[in-house]
């Protein structure tokens, strides 16, 4: 199904300048706290078009976005984590940008770093631009680390497991050497991805977590909980995990960008330095830490009905100087390699391991029930770890799942691959 | 003598239940009062070292909750005062009329009571959708617009209305309309004003639907809006004490102020007719 | 049929048709609709691309009995149900005594006192409750240090969550149950009670051959009013755990909330609506056939 081009529409929007536009814009989370702040110099440039921003918190997000558009009440522009892309594509729901990105002075598909990039597209169409960056790397505590013998951060696996036994050999039982809550589908997923696991397999029909591949980053994640290296406890379980991070309970944490700026909040100025951030390590060293393609994109949905300016206020929030500005607001990192030569940025110690691997990303599968196959892996992993289920079995009950989840799936592409094949009545 | 202890120990019962059941809510007002982190500390307190309305402030002018407040007062209001009219039109209907299947439509209706709301839900989204109905104020009313047990508690509160009384009135050569307006409203107003406060607390204290059917931040209902927040902040302690102390405040207001109609409508759905 | 009979059939059906409509349209309809959607395949495919969806007969059933989680949902909302119910039942009952009794004074006052936890905003007191169980900074907790007693993570621990919020449940709903309570006491005819005494029997025992025989109906109907009540368990676990931890507080509305709204598998989650459906059913009908054999 082609789209109409955009420029027909700019010149019914040129037509109707007198009325004035209004777009509605959700963000999502913090972040649909800070746009609110670029907005105006928007409306500046763009007389005629006003933005309303509604500011979604991310716990409902998903639900949100999904019962908006089933409800047929969806915003112009939205922010959209980037693993949601395929779903809401699947659903007909959001604007393919490939033309207006052509003509685009502003957003280039090289200025993006690869993997990020990748996760917006299609079935080889573009439907979101990427905003900022979200990958999980490792948050350390040098100074213990330091102690137990390690200057620098672990790069492989089995140096990882190393600086993990010296520190619970010098903390004791009441001290943590990592935190990975249970009920995070993250953590698994990388580990999973670095050991070449596909996660899903035969153009994603399949779930792949009974293969050797998967087995083995499992039994590393599930070990750090046998051996004692993190706690048995979910997200919400502990009190306050970043008085917890500067009282030494825990040593390292796998987590995202968006805890340099809460560390640096709320640890005390004299704690600055005991913390730093590394890529994560690989199972064979430095260059196989891959991590997650994670962050989010500002889509367009299709039943916008100012599709133009809605493409104006993506490209708005694209520029280089505006990526560096929202950086700046929400230390949210920027999805624009040439957005990172920002001063502050560049010169931010603790961004540079992001940066690293940024390099190294590897998008999730595209598969519109990707959400739902994540909650069940961690599900899975926590029966594993804390409900005493043999690895074995919740592996293979999780596969048995995720199976029966993927049939609609397979039933789909059964049936476009039979029609594709099939000659089509009257010829095209 | 006996009896005297008898009477303290009750007594004694007696209060220490109503503290028990009152604590949470006091504390949540206590809480509410105290400055940010106070309640989160170790030993836990009890009571604020200063009182302060900062956090009441705070949600007014920072978080919106003055039009969360309006939209529940809308939602509860006006589903109160259409489901009003409409359940005693038809809760008349099948007490005093005579018509052919009136018993039939009675017991259906009350098999229905049978079948919990949430089993309509799915599909009655999807038709408020196909309406065009979905993320608006009436979408947010319908389900409590008419609903059976309405109905079935004004029905067994009419059926206990003097015949003699409509009988008069159509000898006078009153409509049917009329005498429902003129002379059974006004004596069924006991059980009138049970089914509002039923109908304004329970559609106030709503809180899957309006998550369901409202999307715009700006229409959501103070249930929702709280359930919202408290997942943004959850380390804010006293800030979602105080939404707590706003969204609880009204309810408890009309039922103390109302209680006696309350009870009186509680105790008469109790009994089976 | 009285004379005017005409006109007040007519009148009949003009003042019942608004809620008939709208009970109609927006009650019964739907319910049908939902048994209809649990026989189809309908999900986020076929929102988008109606041609998707399928007549799948009673698939959505199989693969629910099929699952886990169908059943992690099913047992504990029976825990909660069985569980909570008798409990509140019974503390309902012991302050229906005790503020009915003919010794106490402000009875007005400790029923207010009693009922109004029931009259408060479910979300708003899930509120309240979570930081009450918070383990280092919550009173509860607290108030066990003081007894001597460990303190529990009442909502991080899989042992334990159900029970806290069973708690909640029960300090919500026993007012209600105990307004019904006081109703049926204050039924009782003096003269029982005139007479157990001229027996010799005292106050334990005219509770037991007196009060609890004749508070008998009220109390298999609260019990069954109360159990079916708390199968519909949704605001708190969606508020206070999220189903968690392990899953321990995923209750049937909950799970279907999930299915339907979160993953938009709506076939699959009118299959639970209708099971759940099926479940008050059967309990309801118990209840009628054991009200019939004691009437009998």
């Amino acid at each position: 199904m082609r789209v109409p081009p955009a420029w027909p529409l700019v010149l019914l929007a040129a037509c109707h300048s007198s009325t004035a536009v209004t777009l509605d814009f959700w963000g999502l989370g913090r972040e649909g706290e800070v746009v609110a702040q670029l907005v105006p110099e928007f409306e500046r440039e763009n007389p005629g078009v006003r933005v309303r921003v509604q500011q979604i918190p991310w716990t409902a997000a998903h639900e949100k976005l999904l019962t908006a558009y089933v409800g047929r009440s969806t915003p112009d522009v939205a922010q959209l984590g980037n693993t949601w892309v395929p779903e809401f594509v699947a659903l007909g729901a959001l604007l393919p940008l490939d033309s207006a990105i052509a003509r685009s002075r502003v957003v280039h598909p090289a200025d993006y770093f690869t993997g990020i990039w990748a996760t917006n597209v299609v079935d080889r169409a573009v439907y979101g631009v990427p905003w900022y960056v979200d990958t999980r790397i490792l948050f350390y505590r040098r100074d213990l680390l330091a102690q137990a013998g390690f200057a620098a951060p672990p790069r492989s696996w089995a140096e990882w497991l190393r600086a993990m036994a010296a520190l619970k050999a010098r903390d004791g039982p009441h001290r943590w050497p990592i935190y990975v809550p249970t009920n995070e589908w993250q953590p698994i997923v990388t580990l999973a991805l670095q050991a070449g696991s596909p996660i899903l397999k035969d153009t994603a029909q399949y779930g792949a977590f009974t293969d050797p591949p998967f087995r083995r980053a499992f039994d590393f994640y599930a070990d750090l909980y046998t051996r004692g290296y993190a706690p048995r406890v979910g997200i919400t379980e502990v009190g306050n995990i970043y008085q917890e991070f500067a009282r030494g309970t825990y040593a390292m944490w796998i987590t995202g960008p968006w805890n340099i700026g809460e560390f640096r909040r709320r640890l005390p100025p004299n704690q600055q330095k005991i913390w730093a951030t590394a890529p994560m390590p690989g199972p064979e060293g430095a260059a196989s830490g891959v991590g997650l393609a994670g962050g989010s994109s500002l889509v367009v949905y299709r039943a916008s009905r100012h599709q133009a300016e809605a493409w104006k206020l993506v490209e708005y929030l694209s520029r280089v100087d505006l990526e560096e500005r929202f950086y700046r607001l929400s230390g949210d990192l920027p999805a624009r390699r040439d957005a990172w030569r920002d001063p502050v940025l560049a010169a931010d110690a603790a961004a540079r391991a992001f940066y690293e691997q940024l390099e190294r990303v590897v998008p999730t599968p595209p598969v519109p029930e990707w959400e739902l196959i994540a909650t069940r892996i961690f599900d899975y992993g926590e029966q594993a770890i804390r409900g005493g289920v043999p690895r074995d079995t919740a592996l293979a009950r999780l596969e048995r799942e995720v199976n029966q989840i993927l049939a609609r799936r397979r039933w789909l592409l059964a049936r476009n691959a039979a029609r594709a094949a099939a000659p089509a009545g009257g010829g095209r | 003598m006996r009896r005297r202890w008898a009477s303290v120990a009750l007594h004694a019962v007696l209060v220490v239940g109503a503290a028990l059941s009152l604590f949470p809510l006091l504390w949540m007002v206590s809480g509410s009062l105290m400055s940010t982190g106070e309640a989160n500390s170790f030993p836990p307190r009890l009571l604020p070292h200063h009182a302060t309305l900062a956090h009441y402030a705070a949600l007014f002018t920072q978080l919106d909750v003055g039009r969360y407040f309006l939209n529940s007062v809308i939602v509860a209001g006006f589903a109160t005062a259409v489901s009003l009219f409409i359940n005693s039109l038809a809760g008349y209907a099948l007490a005093k009329l005579e018509f052919r299947g009136r018993e039939r439509l009675f017991r259906i209706l009350v098999a229905g009571l049978v079948i919990p709301a949430q089993v309509a839900m799915l599909p009655l989204f999807l038709l408020l959708r196909s309406l065009g109905l979905v993320n608006t104020y009436l979408g947010a009313m319908i389900p409590a617009m008419a609903t059976i047990f309405g109905v079935f508690l004004i029905r067994q509160y009419v059926l206990s209305v003097p015949d003699d009384l409509l009988d008069a009135a159509r000898m006078d050569g009153a409509s049917e309309f009329r005498i429902y307006w003129s002379v059974v409203l006004p004596v069924i107003r006991p059980i009138l004003a049970t089914l509002a406060i039923f109908t304004f607390l329970s559609t106030w204290n709503d809180f899957l639907w309006p998550l369901v059917i409202l999307s715009d931040n700006a229409k959501y209902t103070l249930p929702v809006a709280l359930a919202g927040l408290s997942g943004e902040h959850v380390q804010d302690t006293e800030l979602m004490l105080a939404g707590s102390v706003v969204t609880v405040l009204p309810v408890l207001a009309v039922f103390i102020g109302l209680q006696r109609f309350y009870v009186a409508g509680i105790l008469a759905g109790s009994t089976k007719g | 049929m009285m004379p005017g009979g005409r006109t007040q059939a007519r009148a009949a059906w003009l003042f019942l048709t608004p809620a008939l409509i709208f009970i109609g349209v927006f009650f019964f309809l739907p319910v049908i609709a939902g048994l209809a959607l649990s026989l189809t395949n309908f999900d986020i495919y076929a929102i988008g691309h109606p041609e998707n969806v399928q007549f799948a007969g009673l698939a959505n059933y199989r693969a629910m009995v099929h699952t886990d989680l169908f059943w992690t949902a099913l047992e504990n909302t029976l825990y909660f149900a069985f569980v909570g119910a008798p409990l509140s039942v019974l503390v309902a009952l012991g302050a229906a005594l005790l503020v009915n009794s003919r010794l106490t004074r402000w009875p007005a006052f400790f029923r207010t006192a009693y009922f109004a936890p029931f009259v408060t905003t479910l979300v708003a007191v899930a509120v309240v409750w979570k930081y009450l169980y918070h383990p280092r900074y919550g009173l509860l907790d607290a108030g066990l240090a003081a007894l001597g007693v460990h303190p529990v993570d009442w909502l991080g621990d899989p042992r334990w969550a159900m029970p806290a919020i069973i708690l909640v449940a029960v300090w919500r709903s026993f007012g209600y149950n105990m307004l019904i309570f006081i109703a049926g006491l204050q039924r009782i005819p003096a003269e029982l009670y005139e007479a157990a005494e001229l027996d010799g029997a005292g106050s334990w025992a005219r509770l037991r051959h007196v009060t609890l025989p004749q508070l008998a109906p009220t109390f298999l109907f609260v019990g069954v009013i109360t159990a079916i009540g708390f199968f519909q368990l949704f605001a708190e676990p969606y508020v206070m755990t999220g189903g968690g931890p392990l899953k321990s507080t995923l209750s049937m509305v909950l799970y279907m909330y999930e299915e339907g709204f979160r993953w938009w598998r709506l076939g699959s989650a009118a299959a639970i609506a209708f099971s759940l459906f099926v479940l008050v059913l059967a309990i309801t009908l118990i209840q009628l056939r054991l009200e019939r054999e004691r009437t009998s």
